[in-house]
């Protein structure tokens, strides 16, 4: 079984579920990555991932442990960080404060972990003392990410991280990313740019509707006919 | 023409007692705009607060002047006043436990949370009347005057007096350390850092481990020991009544709102402005201008812009301009 494993999760916000028998999984310093048309429950099986949404049926194992019951909070205490797609900085903090935020549980000295984020975003170093809200997007999402991993988490979950920034700076965002994975991290997102992610993946998920249409490794994903005709365009 | 004289006259009758007041409203305000950008709603009971701390106050100020007690030429009630607070603060707490953690649970529309505050306003209301009464107290003690009027005049020989009395310059200092406490406060201490960021983006904050119910704990308790203190020095500025410390909400609402509601910066701002207009609107100008003019064209009518009776509808217009073009107000504040 996988560090997280989430299996068969059947749920929604209301009434209707909109995600039937959905399985993720993750293993360690792994990059998993969820792509998919729109609508198709992506965003939504991360939030059921982290305990944000009531599901009727399946489980969520965190390191063998069951951990469906408990809140986002609790999950956060676990080890899992969740850099949400939008509204995931605190635009009137200075960047070392945001950091600072993102390491709010923990009592140790938080330096070392601060000194890590900054050796793998070098600018935001020197923004430190500016107000996140005032940066670019790209510098923002980095923000994002360097929050999340100032808890020190074993799992990562990225929504999009590279919505809204320019083709460079996701491409040195996926670096960072694999960087990230490199150090024993494992790494589970959710994107758009479906072929780049899929470049990168350890494992990908294509989900339709709320449930499971292909999985693979990403490299095998890429090569399938199907999955090239249906979601990546030829 | 007699620009020493006017410039006195000026000083004495709008400058210091409208930096008095700014200072109060800018303390009423901090609370206001303290607890919108926690808990998201306008808290209606804020001015009611002001008034059973202030209560509070006088009633243990009382107590130490029957046991003897002063502070020499400082007034008793700064040493009834911490005390007053914590009574507040708890006050506060049972009233978050017993009302509004039931609306928070169930996330209430801020909508409902404002009228929710309302009932509360008026239960406050009854209780601060039950406990002290309805009628004007005036509880400053100690010294009156810093500067004397005729003594000014004495020493200077100008035909204008200028009267500092002790409480005014007391108000603005007391406001100026409680401000400096609150802002190291929110801007260096874990807690206070924890409070910005859920004011900032609550859902990112919880996703931090931020404990939701202690940051409005420490909200409550702030807004409190601010209420308190703005009602105390204002009572000793001027009297206590509490029905002016209910008439008090609009200047302080105004004010938060043309700071831009959530930001501390902007409370501060908007007390001094709501102030000083309230204060510049309603005052006669003819004994300056009569200085300032050559003679002969001194002006016959009083040259006051509004009676002071209509002293509520400087805050109102301000209110109702800022509303309309600048609805973040003057700091970018969260829209109403």
């Amino acid at each position: 079984m996988s560090y997280l494993s989430a299996e068969a999760m059947t749920g929604g916000y209301g009434a209707a579920d909109i995600l039937h028998e959905c399985t993720i999984g993750v293993d360690k310093g792994e990059i998993a990555v969820i792509v998919g048309p729109n609508g198709a429950g992506k965003s939504t099986a991360m939030k059921a991932v982290f305990g944000m949404l009531n599901l009727r049926k399946g489980r969520v194992t965190l390191g063998g442990d069951d951990i469906t019951a408990l809140s986002p909070q609790d999950r956060v205490a676990k080890g899992m960080a969740f850099v949400p797609q939008t509204n995931n900085v605190f635009p009137t903090m200075t960047v070392e404060e945001n950091l600072e935020m993102g390491a709010f549980l923990r009592r140790d000295d938080i330096r070392r972990t601060m000194d890590q984020v900054y050796g793998l975003f070098p600018i935001l170093k020197d923004k430190r003392r500016q107000n996140a809200g005032e940066l670019s997007g790209g510098q923002r999402q980095q923000v994002a990410v360097g929050r999340a991993l100032m808890t020190e988490p074993q799992l990562l979950m990225l929504d999009e991280p590279t919505a809204g920034v320019s083709p460079i700076v996701m491409d040195e965002l996926f670096d960072r990313i694999i960087e990230v994975a490199r150090t024993g991290i494992s790494i589970l997102m959710v994107e758009q740019n479906a072929r780049q992610a899929l470049e990168i993946a350890d494992k990908g998920y294509v989900l339709v509707q709320g449930r499971n249409a292909y999985t693979d490794t990403g490299a095998a994903l890429l090569a399938d006919p199907e999955v090239r005709r249906t979601f990546l365009g030829g | 023409m007699d620009l020493v004289n006017a410039l006195v006259a000026l000083a004495n009758f709008v400058l210091i007692p409208a930096t008095a007041y700014g200072a109060q409203l800018a303390l009423g305000a901090l609370g206001v705009t303290l607890i919108y950008g926690i808990l998201r709603f306008s808290n209606f009971a804020h001015g009611d607060t002001m008034a059973l701390g202030t209560a509070f106050t006088i009633l243990l100020t009382w107590g130490l002047q029957g046991l003897g007690i002063s502070l020499g030429p400082l007034p008793t009630a700064l040493l009834a006043l911490p005390f007053a607070i914590a009574l507040t603060g708890l006050v506060m707490l049972a009233t978050d436990r017993s009302v509004y953690r039931f609306y928070r649970k169930k996330k209430a529309a801020p909508v409902i949370l404002v009228i929710v505050s309302m009932g509360v306003m008026f239960v406050m209301n009854g209780i601060t009347r039950f406990l002290i009464g309805v009628d004007e107290i005036r509880f400053a003690d100690g010294e009156r005057f810093l500067i004397n009027a005729r003594a000014f005049k004495e020493a200077t020989g100008l035909e204008e007096g200028l009267a500092l009395r002790s409480t005014q310059v007391l108000t603005v200092v007391t406001a100026v350390a409680v401000v400096a406490l609150l802002f190291w406060f929110l801007n260096n201490t874990r807690t206070g850092k924890s409070m910005r960021a859920f004011s900032d983006n609550e859902d990112l904050a919880l996703l931090s481990g931020i404990n939701p119910e202690r940051v409005v704990m420490y909200a409550w308790l702030i807004a409190g020991a601010l209420a308190t203190t703005a009602g105390v020095l204002y009572g000793l500025d001027k009297s206590f009544k509490a029905f002016t410390y209910f008439q008090l909400l609009l200047p302080i609402f105004a004010s938060a709102i043309v700071g831009g509601l959530g930001s501390p910066l902007g409370a501060i701002a908007g007390g001094f402005l709501i102030a000083y207009s309230e204060v510049a609107f309603t005052y006669a100008f003819k004994k300056v201008l009569t200085y300032l003019l050559p003679d002969g064209m001194a002006p016959e009518g009083l040259v006051q812009l509004l009676s002071t009776d209509y002293k509520f509808a400087v805050s109102f217009a301000i209110l109702i301009i800022v509303l309309l073009f600048k609805p973040t107000g003057l700091f970018k504040g969260k829209a109403v």
